[in-house]
Protein backbone atom coordinates (compact mmCIF):
# COMPACT_ATOMS: atom_id res chain seq x y z
CA UNK A 1 0.00 0.00 0.00
CA UNK A 2 1.13 3.54 -0.66
CA UNK A 3 3.26 5.66 1.65
CA UNK A 4 0.59 8.30 1.79
CA UNK A 5 -1.64 6.39 4.16
CA UNK A 6 -3.25 8.79 6.65
CA UNK A 7 -6.00 6.65 8.10
CA UNK A 8 -6.56 2.95 8.29
CA UNK A 9 -9.11 0.70 9.98
CA UNK A 10 -8.24 -2.98 10.23
CA UNK A 11 -10.95 -5.64 10.67
CA UNK A 12 -13.18 -3.36 12.72
CA UNK A 13 -16.28 -4.93 14.21
CA UNK A 14 -19.00 -3.23 16.20
CA UNK A 15 -21.71 -5.08 18.08
CA UNK A 16 -24.73 -3.56 19.78
CA UNK A 17 -25.97 -6.38 21.99
CA UNK A 18 -26.89 -9.18 19.61
CA UNK A 19 -26.85 -6.90 16.57
CA UNK A 20 -23.74 -6.88 14.42
CA UNK A 21 -23.41 -3.42 12.88
CA UNK A 22 -19.91 -3.97 11.44
CA UNK A 23 -18.06 -7.23 10.85
CA UNK A 24 -14.30 -7.21 10.08
CA UNK A 25 -14.46 -4.02 8.04
CA UNK A 26 -11.25 -2.65 6.51
CA UNK A 27 -10.83 0.90 5.31
CA UNK A 28 -7.86 2.95 4.22
CA UNK A 29 -7.47 6.54 3.14
CA UNK A 30 -4.55 8.27 1.44
CA UNK A 31 -3.41 11.87 1.68
CA UNK A 32 -5.49 14.13 -0.55
CA UNK A 33 -7.78 11.32 -1.53
CA UNK A 34 -11.56 11.46 -1.66
CA UNK A 35 -13.10 8.16 -0.70
CA UNK A 36 -16.80 7.51 -1.30
CA UNK A 37 -18.56 5.13 1.03
CA UNK A 38 -21.83 3.74 -0.30
CA UNK A 39 -24.32 1.24 0.98
CA UNK A 40 -27.99 0.75 1.67
CA UNK A 41 -29.63 2.03 4.85
CA UNK A 42 -28.33 -0.06 7.72
CA UNK A 43 -25.24 -1.19 5.83
CA UNK A 44 -23.07 0.28 8.59
CA UNK A 45 -21.78 3.48 6.93
CA UNK A 46 -22.70 5.82 9.75
CA UNK A 47 -21.52 3.36 12.40
CA UNK A 48 -18.16 3.14 10.63
CA UNK A 49 -17.87 6.94 10.56
CA UNK A 50 -18.70 7.11 14.27
CA UNK A 51 -16.00 4.54 14.99
CA UNK A 52 -13.48 6.56 12.95
CA UNK A 53 -14.39 9.80 14.74
CA UNK A 54 -14.17 8.23 18.19
CA UNK A 55 -17.86 8.52 19.04
CA UNK A 56 -18.12 4.71 19.20
CA UNK A 57 -15.42 2.38 20.40
CA UNK A 58 -14.91 -0.57 18.06
CA UNK A 59 -15.77 -3.94 19.64
CA UNK A 60 -12.89 -5.51 17.74
CA UNK A 61 -10.19 -4.31 15.37
CA UNK A 62 -7.88 -1.33 15.42
CA UNK A 63 -7.42 2.15 14.00
CA UNK A 64 -4.24 3.69 12.64
CA UNK A 65 -3.63 7.41 12.16
CA UNK A 66 -0.49 8.10 10.12
CA UNK A 67 0.35 4.41 10.50
CA UNK A 68 0.31 4.64 14.27
CA UNK A 69 -2.14 2.59 16.23
CA UNK A 70 -4.50 4.75 18.28
CA UNK A 71 -7.34 4.31 20.74
CA UNK A 72 -10.01 6.97 20.53
CA UNK A 73 -12.02 7.69 23.66
CA UNK A 74 -14.02 10.63 22.33
CA UNK A 75 -14.37 12.80 19.23
CA UNK A 76 -11.96 15.19 20.96
CA UNK A 77 -9.21 12.58 20.54
CA UNK A 78 -9.77 12.25 16.80
CA UNK A 79 -9.92 16.04 16.46
CA UNK A 80 -6.53 16.28 18.11
CA UNK A 81 -5.23 13.82 15.50
CA UNK A 82 -6.57 16.07 12.73
CA UNK A 83 -9.86 14.34 11.94
CA UNK A 84 -13.03 16.41 11.82
CA UNK A 85 -16.58 15.29 11.25
CA UNK A 86 -19.18 17.39 9.45
CA UNK A 87 -22.44 16.48 11.12
CA UNK A 88 -25.54 15.75 9.09
CA UNK A 89 -27.57 18.18 11.21
CA UNK A 90 -24.69 20.68 10.66
CA UNK A 91 -24.32 21.66 14.34
CA UNK A 92 -24.36 25.41 13.73
CA UNK A 93 -25.89 28.15 15.86
CA UNK A 94 -28.18 30.08 13.50
CA UNK A 95 -28.25 33.19 15.68
CA UNK A 96 -24.48 33.67 15.41
CA UNK A 97 -22.49 35.05 12.48
CA UNK A 98 -20.45 32.81 10.18
CA UNK A 99 -17.15 33.66 11.85
CA UNK A 100 -18.48 32.97 15.34
CA UNK A 101 -19.69 29.57 14.18
CA UNK A 102 -16.42 28.63 12.53
CA UNK A 103 -14.47 29.47 15.69
CA UNK A 104 -17.10 28.44 18.26
CA UNK A 105 -15.33 26.95 21.27
CA UNK A 106 -11.91 27.93 19.86
CA UNK A 107 -12.28 31.70 19.63
CA UNK A 108 -9.15 33.78 19.17
CA UNK A 109 -8.63 35.99 22.22
CA UNK A 110 -6.29 38.72 23.34
CA UNK A 111 -5.09 39.44 26.84
CA UNK A 112 -5.91 42.75 28.50
CA UNK A 113 -4.37 42.72 31.95
CA UNK A 114 -5.51 39.54 33.68
CA UNK A 115 -8.53 39.12 31.38
CA UNK A 116 -8.96 37.33 28.08
CA UNK A 117 -11.19 39.18 25.66
CA UNK A 118 -12.46 38.04 22.28
CA UNK A 119 -10.31 39.31 19.44
CA UNK A 120 -13.09 40.30 17.05
CA UNK A 121 -10.69 41.72 14.49
CA UNK A 122 -8.55 38.62 14.35
CA UNK A 123 -11.57 36.32 14.13
CA UNK A 124 -12.96 38.32 11.23
CA UNK A 125 -9.62 38.32 9.46
CA UNK A 126 -9.06 34.57 9.97
CA UNK A 127 -12.62 33.87 8.83
CA UNK A 128 -12.22 35.87 5.65
CA UNK A 129 -8.88 34.24 4.88
CA UNK A 130 -10.25 30.77 5.48
CA UNK A 131 -13.38 31.35 3.39
CA UNK A 132 -11.23 32.74 0.60
CA UNK A 133 -8.92 29.74 0.77
CA UNK A 134 -11.88 27.40 0.37
CA UNK A 135 -13.41 29.71 -2.27
CA UNK A 136 -16.63 30.03 -0.28
CA UNK A 137 -18.63 33.06 -1.36
CA UNK A 138 -20.78 34.83 1.20
CA UNK A 139 -21.83 38.45 1.45
CA UNK A 140 -19.95 38.99 4.67
CA UNK A 141 -18.30 36.98 7.42
CA UNK A 142 -20.65 38.78 9.80
CA UNK A 143 -23.77 37.35 8.20
CA UNK A 144 -25.84 35.25 10.56
CA UNK A 145 -25.97 31.57 9.66
CA UNK A 146 -29.79 31.52 9.78
CA UNK A 147 -29.79 33.96 6.87
CA UNK A 148 -27.84 31.53 4.68
CA UNK A 149 -29.11 28.98 2.21
CA UNK A 150 -28.76 25.26 2.89
CA UNK A 151 -25.71 25.01 0.65
CA UNK A 152 -24.02 27.98 2.29
CA UNK A 153 -24.69 26.45 5.70
CA UNK A 154 -23.12 23.21 4.54
CA UNK A 155 -20.14 25.24 3.34
CA UNK A 156 -19.85 26.95 6.74
CA UNK A 157 -20.01 23.55 8.46
CA UNK A 158 -17.19 22.33 6.22
CA UNK A 159 -15.25 25.54 6.81
CA UNK A 160 -15.68 25.00 10.54
CA UNK A 161 -14.39 21.45 10.26
CA UNK A 162 -11.29 22.55 8.35
CA UNK A 163 -10.47 25.81 10.13
CA UNK A 164 -7.82 24.17 12.30
CA UNK A 165 -5.81 22.41 9.63
CA UNK A 166 -7.77 19.19 9.62
CA UNK A 167 -6.03 16.43 7.65
CA UNK A 168 -9.10 14.23 7.36
CA UNK A 169 -12.72 15.32 7.01
CA UNK A 170 -15.66 12.94 7.29
CA UNK A 171 -18.90 14.01 5.64
CA UNK A 172 -22.18 12.24 6.17
CA UNK A 173 -24.54 12.92 3.23
CA UNK A 174 -23.22 16.46 2.59
CA UNK A 175 -25.68 17.10 -0.25
CA UNK A 176 -28.76 15.29 1.03
CA UNK A 177 -30.71 18.36 2.16
CA UNK A 178 -29.65 20.72 -0.62
CA UNK A 179 -31.39 22.32 -3.55
CA UNK A 180 -30.10 20.98 -6.87
CA UNK A 181 -28.30 24.20 -7.80
CA UNK A 182 -26.40 24.18 -4.49
CA UNK A 183 -25.12 20.62 -4.73
CA UNK A 184 -22.49 21.65 -7.27
CA UNK A 185 -21.03 24.29 -4.97
CA UNK A 186 -20.58 21.81 -2.14
CA UNK A 187 -18.98 19.29 -4.50
CA UNK A 188 -16.60 22.01 -5.73
CA UNK A 189 -15.74 22.67 -2.12
CA UNK A 190 -14.84 19.01 -1.59
CA UNK A 191 -12.59 19.11 -4.66
CA UNK A 192 -10.98 22.26 -3.24
CA UNK A 193 -10.21 20.45 0.00
CA UNK A 194 -8.59 17.69 -2.02
CA UNK A 195 -6.42 20.25 -3.80
CA UNK A 196 -5.35 21.58 -0.42
CA UNK A 197 -4.16 18.10 0.49
CA UNK A 198 -7.03 17.22 2.81
CA UNK A 199 -8.31 13.65 2.74
CA UNK A 200 -12.08 13.31 2.63
CA UNK A 201 -14.49 10.47 3.25
CA UNK A 202 -17.92 11.12 1.78
CA UNK A 203 -20.97 9.06 2.57
CA UNK A 204 -23.55 9.57 -0.12
CA UNK A 205 -26.53 7.96 -1.77
CA UNK A 206 -26.17 10.12 -4.84
CA UNK A 207 -24.16 8.57 -7.65
CA UNK A 208 -23.62 12.05 -9.11
CA UNK A 209 -21.75 13.06 -5.94
CA UNK A 210 -19.65 9.92 -5.91
CA UNK A 211 -18.73 10.15 -9.57
CA UNK A 212 -17.96 13.88 -9.41
CA UNK A 213 -15.63 14.04 -6.42
CA UNK A 214 -14.35 10.60 -5.47
CA UNK A 215 -11.10 8.90 -6.40
CA UNK A 216 -12.18 5.59 -5.02
CA UNK A 217 -15.43 4.07 -3.87
CA UNK A 218 -16.10 1.32 -1.37
CA UNK A 219 -19.40 -0.39 -0.70
CA UNK A 220 -20.61 -1.82 2.57
CA UNK A 221 -23.30 -4.47 2.61
CA UNK A 222 -24.87 -5.74 5.82
CA UNK A 223 -21.94 -4.52 7.87
CA UNK A 224 -19.16 -6.04 5.77
CA UNK A 225 -16.78 -4.92 3.03
CA UNK A 226 -18.61 -5.81 -0.15
CA UNK A 227 -16.68 -4.23 -3.00
CA UNK A 228 -14.11 -1.53 -3.67
CA UNK A 229 -12.66 0.05 -6.75
CA UNK A 230 -10.80 3.02 -8.17
CA UNK A 231 -13.47 5.21 -9.65
CA UNK A 232 -12.06 4.99 -13.14
CA UNK A 233 -12.44 1.20 -13.11
CA UNK A 234 -16.12 1.10 -12.32
CA UNK A 235 -19.46 2.46 -13.46
CA UNK A 236 -22.58 3.87 -11.92
CA UNK A 237 -24.56 0.76 -12.68
CA UNK A 238 -21.96 -1.42 -11.03
CA UNK A 239 -21.87 0.73 -7.88
CA UNK A 240 -25.67 0.76 -7.70
CA UNK A 241 -25.53 -3.01 -7.96
CA UNK A 242 -23.10 -3.14 -5.02
CA UNK A 243 -25.48 -1.09 -2.90
CA UNK A 244 -28.17 -3.69 -3.58
CA UNK A 245 -25.77 -6.54 -2.86
CA UNK A 246 -25.21 -7.66 -6.46
CA UNK A 247 -21.78 -8.45 -7.84
CA UNK A 248 -20.81 -10.03 -11.16
CA UNK B 1 -42.76 43.26 -17.88
CA UNK B 2 -41.27 39.84 -18.35
CA UNK B 3 -41.11 37.32 -15.62
CA UNK B 4 -37.42 37.52 -14.85
CA UNK B 5 -37.48 41.28 -14.45
CA UNK B 6 -40.43 41.13 -12.07
CA UNK B 7 -38.70 38.57 -9.91
CA UNK B 8 -35.61 40.74 -9.77
CA UNK B 9 -37.63 43.70 -8.56
CA UNK B 10 -39.37 41.69 -5.83
CA UNK B 11 -36.00 40.54 -4.67
CA UNK B 12 -34.55 44.04 -4.36
CA UNK B 13 -37.62 45.29 -2.49
CA UNK B 14 -37.40 42.40 -0.12
CA UNK B 15 -33.73 42.92 0.61
CA UNK B 16 -34.33 46.60 1.34
CA UNK B 17 -37.09 45.62 3.78
CA UNK B 18 -34.98 42.87 5.31
CA UNK B 19 -32.10 45.30 5.58
CA UNK B 20 -34.22 47.68 7.64
CA UNK B 21 -35.09 44.97 10.16
CA UNK B 22 -31.72 44.88 11.94
CA UNK B 23 -31.76 48.68 12.04
CA UNK B 24 -35.08 48.71 13.86
CA UNK B 25 -34.01 45.78 15.94
CA UNK B 26 -31.09 47.80 17.19
CA UNK B 27 -32.40 51.34 17.39
CA UNK B 28 -36.18 51.09 17.20
CA UNK B 29 -36.44 50.70 20.94
CA UNK B 30 -34.45 53.88 21.62
CA UNK B 31 -36.75 55.64 19.20
CA UNK B 32 -39.70 54.41 21.24
CA UNK B 33 -38.19 55.82 24.43
CA UNK B 34 -37.59 59.20 22.81
CA UNK B 35 -41.21 59.28 21.63
CA UNK B 36 -42.45 58.39 25.11
CA UNK B 37 -40.30 61.12 26.65
CA UNK B 38 -41.50 63.68 24.11
CA UNK B 39 -45.17 62.82 24.61
CA UNK B 40 -44.92 62.85 28.41
CA UNK B 41 -43.00 66.12 28.31
CA UNK B 42 -45.77 67.66 26.24
CA UNK B 43 -48.44 66.34 28.58
CA UNK B 44 -46.61 67.27 31.81
CA UNK B 45 -44.18 70.05 30.80
CA UNK B 46 -43.41 71.20 34.36
CA UNK B 47 -43.07 67.87 36.08
CA UNK B 48 -41.94 65.03 33.84
CA UNK B 49 -38.46 66.20 32.90
CA UNK B 50 -37.77 67.85 36.24
CA UNK B 51 -34.61 66.73 38.00
CA UNK B 52 -36.63 65.35 40.88
CA UNK B 53 -38.85 63.20 38.67
CA UNK B 54 -36.07 61.88 36.44
CA UNK B 55 -33.91 60.83 39.38
CA UNK B 56 -36.99 59.25 40.90
CA UNK B 57 -37.45 57.11 37.80
CA UNK B 58 -33.83 55.99 37.93
CA UNK B 59 -34.00 55.17 41.63
CA UNK B 60 -37.14 53.13 41.00
CA UNK B 61 -35.70 51.15 38.08
CA UNK B 62 -32.24 50.61 39.58
CA UNK B 63 -33.16 47.55 41.65
CA UNK B 64 -35.61 46.25 39.04
CA UNK B 65 -32.94 46.55 36.37
CA UNK B 66 -30.69 44.12 38.29
CA UNK B 67 -33.41 41.47 38.08
CA UNK B 68 -34.01 42.20 34.41
CA UNK B 69 -30.31 41.93 33.57
CA UNK B 70 -30.03 38.55 35.28
CA UNK B 71 -33.22 37.20 33.76
CA UNK B 72 -32.03 38.47 30.38
CA UNK B 73 -28.93 36.27 30.46
CA UNK B 74 -31.09 33.31 31.43
CA UNK B 75 -33.53 34.02 28.60
CA UNK B 76 -30.64 34.26 26.12
CA UNK B 77 -29.90 30.61 26.94
CA UNK B 78 -33.58 29.88 26.15
CA UNK B 79 -34.23 29.37 29.87
CA UNK B 80 -36.30 31.24 32.43
CA UNK B 81 -35.85 32.25 36.05
CA UNK B 82 -39.08 32.78 37.97
CA UNK B 83 -37.38 32.89 41.35
CA UNK B 84 -35.60 36.26 41.17
CA UNK B 85 -38.41 38.09 42.99
CA UNK B 86 -38.06 35.61 45.84
CA UNK B 87 -34.27 35.80 45.76
CA UNK B 88 -34.43 39.57 46.21
CA UNK B 89 -36.73 39.10 49.21
CA UNK B 90 -34.59 36.35 50.77
CA UNK B 91 -31.36 38.31 50.30
CA UNK B 92 -33.04 41.40 51.74
CA UNK B 93 -34.20 39.42 54.78
CA UNK B 94 -30.76 37.88 55.21
CA UNK B 95 -29.23 41.35 55.09
CA UNK B 96 -31.74 42.64 57.65
CA UNK B 97 -31.07 39.79 60.04
CA UNK B 98 -27.32 40.22 59.74
CA UNK B 99 -27.81 43.93 60.39
CA UNK B 100 -30.04 43.30 63.40
CA UNK B 101 -27.48 40.82 64.77
CA UNK B 102 -25.07 43.73 64.94
CA UNK B 103 -22.64 42.59 62.27
CA UNK B 104 -20.37 45.34 60.88
CA UNK B 105 -21.78 47.13 57.82
CA UNK B 106 -19.24 45.70 55.38
CA UNK B 107 -20.30 42.15 56.31
CA UNK B 108 -23.98 43.09 56.08
CA UNK B 109 -23.32 44.53 52.65
CA UNK B 110 -21.89 41.22 51.40
CA UNK B 111 -24.75 39.14 52.77
CA UNK B 112 -27.33 40.04 50.13
CA UNK B 113 -25.18 39.34 47.03
CA UNK B 114 -23.84 36.17 48.68
CA UNK B 115 -27.33 34.82 49.35
CA UNK B 116 -28.34 35.71 45.79
CA UNK B 117 -25.26 33.93 44.48
CA UNK B 118 -26.06 30.75 46.40
CA UNK B 119 -29.74 30.79 45.44
CA UNK B 120 -28.82 31.20 41.76
CA UNK B 121 -26.28 28.40 41.98
CA UNK B 122 -28.93 26.18 43.54
CA UNK B 123 -31.20 26.90 40.54
CA UNK B 124 -28.40 26.20 38.09
CA UNK B 125 -27.43 22.92 39.72
CA UNK B 126 -31.06 21.80 39.83
CA UNK B 127 -31.57 22.56 36.15
CA UNK B 128 -28.40 20.82 34.98
CA UNK B 129 -27.29 18.10 37.38
CA UNK B 130 -30.75 17.09 38.59
CA UNK B 131 -31.91 17.05 34.96
CA UNK B 132 -35.10 19.00 35.62
CA UNK B 133 -37.07 18.92 32.37
CA UNK B 134 -37.32 22.72 32.13
CA UNK B 135 -35.93 25.71 34.08
CA UNK B 136 -39.52 26.87 34.49
CA UNK B 137 -40.22 24.00 36.88
CA UNK B 138 -37.05 24.31 38.94
CA UNK B 139 -37.39 28.06 39.39
CA UNK B 140 -41.13 27.85 40.01
CA UNK B 141 -40.25 25.55 42.88
CA UNK B 142 -37.57 27.87 44.23
CA UNK B 143 -39.93 30.85 43.82
CA UNK B 144 -41.92 29.32 46.69
CA UNK B 145 -38.93 27.88 48.56
CA UNK B 146 -36.86 31.10 48.72
CA UNK B 147 -39.75 33.30 49.81
CA UNK B 148 -40.77 30.67 52.33
CA UNK B 149 -37.27 30.60 53.80
CA UNK B 150 -37.25 34.40 53.85
CA UNK B 151 -40.41 34.40 55.94
CA UNK B 152 -39.14 31.59 58.17
CA UNK B 153 -35.94 33.41 59.10
CA UNK B 154 -37.69 36.75 59.64
CA UNK B 155 -40.84 35.41 61.26
CA UNK B 156 -42.84 37.05 58.48
CA UNK B 157 -42.53 40.55 59.89
CA UNK B 158 -40.72 43.59 58.48
CA UNK B 159 -37.29 44.50 59.85
CA UNK B 160 -36.31 48.15 59.57
CA UNK B 161 -33.32 50.40 60.10
CA UNK B 162 -29.97 49.78 58.43
CA UNK B 163 -26.53 51.36 58.75
CA UNK B 164 -25.89 54.51 56.75
CA UNK B 165 -23.26 52.73 54.65
CA UNK B 166 -25.94 50.28 53.47
CA UNK B 167 -28.51 52.97 52.80
CA UNK B 168 -26.16 55.00 50.64
CA UNK B 169 -26.20 52.34 47.89
CA UNK B 170 -29.91 52.59 47.24
CA UNK B 171 -30.59 56.07 48.49
CA UNK B 172 -27.32 57.99 48.25
CA UNK B 173 -27.02 61.29 46.42
CA UNK B 174 -23.99 62.58 44.61
CA UNK B 175 -24.28 66.36 44.92
CA UNK B 176 -23.66 68.42 41.84
CA UNK B 177 -22.69 71.64 43.58
CA UNK B 178 -19.76 71.94 41.22
CA UNK B 179 -22.11 72.41 38.27
CA UNK B 180 -25.11 74.04 39.87
CA UNK B 181 -23.52 76.16 42.59
CA UNK B 182 -23.33 75.80 46.36
CA UNK B 183 -26.39 74.18 48.00
CA UNK B 184 -27.98 73.14 44.70
CA UNK B 185 -30.75 70.56 44.88
CA UNK B 186 -29.64 68.72 41.75
CA UNK B 187 -27.95 65.38 42.37
CA UNK B 188 -27.22 62.00 40.79
CA UNK B 189 -28.49 58.92 42.67
CA UNK B 190 -25.72 56.50 43.70
CA UNK B 191 -27.91 53.64 42.51
CA UNK B 192 -27.89 55.09 38.98
CA UNK B 193 -24.09 55.02 38.92
CA UNK B 194 -24.09 51.47 40.25
CA UNK B 195 -26.64 50.43 37.61
CA UNK B 196 -24.58 51.94 34.78
CA UNK B 197 -21.37 50.31 36.02
CA UNK B 198 -22.99 46.87 36.35
CA UNK B 199 -24.68 47.11 32.96
CA UNK B 200 -21.36 48.06 31.41
CA UNK B 201 -19.56 45.13 33.06
CA UNK B 202 -22.19 42.69 31.81
CA UNK B 203 -22.15 44.23 28.36
CA UNK B 204 -18.42 43.51 28.21
CA UNK B 205 -18.97 40.04 29.61
CA UNK B 206 -21.63 39.08 27.06
CA UNK B 207 -20.03 40.68 24.00
CA UNK B 208 -16.31 40.44 24.55
CA UNK B 209 -15.63 37.19 26.38
CA UNK B 210 -15.74 33.59 25.25
CA UNK B 211 -18.26 32.62 27.93
CA UNK B 212 -20.50 35.46 26.78
CA UNK B 213 -20.33 34.17 23.21
CA UNK B 214 -21.07 30.64 24.41
CA UNK B 215 -24.16 31.88 26.29
CA UNK B 216 -25.55 33.14 22.99
CA UNK B 217 -24.48 29.93 21.21
CA UNK B 218 -26.31 27.79 23.76
CA UNK B 219 -29.45 29.83 23.18
CA UNK B 220 -29.08 29.46 19.42
CA UNK B 221 -28.37 25.73 19.31
CA UNK B 222 -27.30 23.80 22.41
CA UNK B 223 -26.38 20.84 20.22
CA UNK B 224 -23.94 22.99 18.24
CA UNK B 225 -22.45 24.30 21.47
CA UNK B 226 -21.91 20.75 22.72
CA UNK B 227 -20.42 19.66 19.40
CA UNK B 228 -18.00 22.60 19.70
CA UNK B 229 -16.75 21.14 22.97
CA UNK B 230 -18.51 23.67 25.20
CA UNK B 231 -19.53 22.36 28.61
CA UNK B 232 -23.14 23.52 28.36
CA UNK B 233 -24.11 22.49 31.89
CA UNK B 234 -21.25 24.45 33.41
CA UNK B 235 -22.15 27.58 31.45
CA UNK B 236 -25.79 27.26 32.49
CA UNK B 237 -24.78 27.03 36.16
CA UNK B 238 -22.68 30.19 35.69
CA UNK B 239 -25.64 31.98 34.08
CA UNK B 240 -28.17 31.10 36.80
CA UNK B 241 -25.63 31.88 39.53
CA UNK B 242 -24.97 35.33 38.03
CA UNK B 243 -28.71 35.88 37.74
CA UNK B 244 -29.14 35.12 41.44
CA UNK B 245 -26.13 37.29 42.28
CA UNK B 246 -27.67 40.24 40.43
CA UNK B 247 -30.95 39.69 42.28
CA UNK B 248 -28.89 39.84 45.49
CA UNK B 249 -27.43 43.18 44.38
CA UNK B 250 -31.02 44.26 43.71
CA UNK B 251 -31.82 43.30 47.29
CA UNK B 252 -28.96 45.45 48.52
CA UNK B 253 -30.18 48.46 46.52
CA UNK B 254 -33.74 47.92 47.71
CA UNK B 255 -32.53 47.74 51.34
CA UNK B 256 -30.99 51.18 50.97
CA UNK B 257 -34.00 52.60 49.20
CA UNK B 258 -36.67 51.43 51.62
CA UNK B 259 -34.54 51.13 54.79
CA UNK B 260 -36.50 48.01 55.59
CA UNK B 261 -36.91 44.35 54.72
CA UNK B 262 -40.53 43.33 54.30
CA UNK B 263 -42.25 40.04 53.45
CA UNK B 264 -43.75 41.32 50.19
CA UNK B 265 -40.49 42.73 48.83
CA UNK B 266 -40.01 41.85 45.19
CA UNK B 267 -43.41 40.18 44.95
CA UNK B 268 -44.13 39.57 41.25
CA UNK B 269 -41.05 41.53 40.29
CA UNK B 270 -39.84 38.45 38.37
CA UNK B 271 -42.70 39.10 35.97
CA UNK B 272 -41.72 42.76 35.59
CA UNK B 273 -38.18 41.60 34.87
CA UNK B 274 -39.31 39.16 32.19
CA UNK B 275 -41.55 41.86 30.72
CA UNK B 276 -38.67 44.35 30.54
CA UNK B 277 -36.44 41.78 28.84
CA UNK B 278 -39.09 40.90 26.27
CA UNK B 279 -39.99 44.55 25.60
CA UNK B 280 -36.25 45.19 25.23
CA UNK B 281 -36.21 42.94 22.18
CA UNK B 282 -34.77 39.71 23.55
CA UNK B 283 -36.27 36.61 22.03
CA UNK B 284 -38.00 34.27 24.44
CA UNK B 285 -36.71 31.43 22.25
CA UNK B 286 -33.15 32.28 23.22
CA UNK B 287 -29.99 33.46 21.48
CA UNK B 288 -31.20 36.96 20.75
CA UNK B 289 -31.13 40.27 22.61
CA UNK B 290 -28.75 42.95 23.82
CA UNK B 291 -27.79 44.49 27.15
CA UNK B 292 -28.73 47.91 25.76
CA UNK B 293 -32.13 46.46 24.89
CA UNK B 294 -32.63 45.31 28.47
CA UNK B 295 -31.74 48.77 29.71
CA UNK B 296 -34.25 50.22 27.26
CA UNK B 297 -36.89 47.70 28.30
CA UNK B 298 -36.41 48.59 31.95
CA UNK B 299 -36.59 52.30 31.13
CA UNK B 300 -39.77 51.86 29.09
CA UNK B 301 -41.45 50.08 31.99
CA UNK B 302 -40.19 52.74 34.42
CA UNK B 303 -41.14 55.73 32.26
CA UNK B 304 -44.52 54.24 31.47
CA UNK B 305 -45.37 53.64 35.14
CA UNK B 306 -44.05 57.06 36.14
CA UNK B 307 -45.84 58.86 33.33
CA UNK B 308 -49.12 57.12 34.01
CA UNK B 309 -48.81 57.95 37.70
CA UNK B 310 -48.19 61.60 36.87
CA UNK B 311 -51.28 61.55 34.67
CA UNK B 312 -53.28 60.00 37.52
CA UNK B 313 -54.06 56.95 35.41
CA UNK B 314 -55.31 54.13 37.62
CA UNK B 315 -53.06 51.19 38.43
CA UNK B 316 -55.58 48.95 36.71
CA UNK B 317 -55.13 50.75 33.40
CA UNK B 318 -51.37 50.58 33.88
CA UNK B 319 -51.61 46.81 34.10
CA UNK B 320 -53.66 46.67 30.91
CA UNK B 321 -51.17 48.90 29.08
CA UNK B 322 -48.04 47.04 30.18
CA UNK B 323 -49.64 43.73 29.27
CA UNK B 324 -50.52 45.05 25.82
CA UNK B 325 -46.99 46.27 25.25
CA UNK B 326 -45.56 42.83 26.11
CA UNK B 327 -47.86 41.12 23.62
CA UNK B 328 -47.06 43.68 20.95
CA UNK B 329 -43.31 43.30 21.52
CA UNK B 330 -43.49 39.52 21.23
CA UNK B 331 -45.68 39.75 18.15
CA UNK B 332 -43.03 41.91 16.51
CA UNK B 333 -40.48 39.21 17.41
CA UNK B 334 -42.69 36.56 15.79
CA UNK B 335 -43.00 38.63 12.60
CA UNK B 336 -39.27 39.22 12.54
CA UNK B 337 -38.53 35.52 12.82
CA UNK B 338 -40.95 34.73 10.02
CA UNK B 339 -39.22 37.24 7.77
CA UNK B 340 -35.78 35.95 8.69
CA UNK B 341 -36.59 32.33 7.89
CA UNK B 342 -38.40 33.19 4.66
CA UNK B 343 -35.36 34.63 2.93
Amino acid sequence: MSDNLVLEAKSVSKFFGTITALQNVDLHLNKGEVLGVVGDNGAGKSTLMKVLSGLYKPSEGSLFFDKEKVTLNSPRDSQNLGLEMVYQDLALAGNLPIGDNIFLGREPTRKVGPFNFLDHKKRKQLTEEHLAKLKINVKSADQKVEELSGGQRQAVAIARATAFNAKIVLMDEPTAALAVKEVGKVLDLILNLKKLGVSVIVISHRMDDIFTVCDRVMALFQGTNFAESELKNTSRDEVIGWIMGKKD
Amino acid sequence: MDHGEKRLMDKSQETLFVRLIPFFERYGILLLILIMIAVLHLLQPDVFLSWRNVTNIFKQVSWQSMLALGVFMVIVTAGIDLSVGSIIMLSLMGLAIASKAGMPWYVVMLVAPAIGFLCGMFNGIGITLLRMPHPFIMTLGTLYIFRGIGNLISGGVPITGFAEQIRVIGNGKIKLDVFFGEGAREYIPTSLILMIVIFFIFWVFLNHTRIGKWIYAIGGNPGAARAAGINVDRILIVVYTLCGFLAGIGGLILAGRTNSAYPNAGLQSELDAIAAVIIGGASFFGGRGTVLGVFAGVMIMGILRNGLNLMNVSVFWQQVLIGSIIILAVYIDVLRRQLATRT
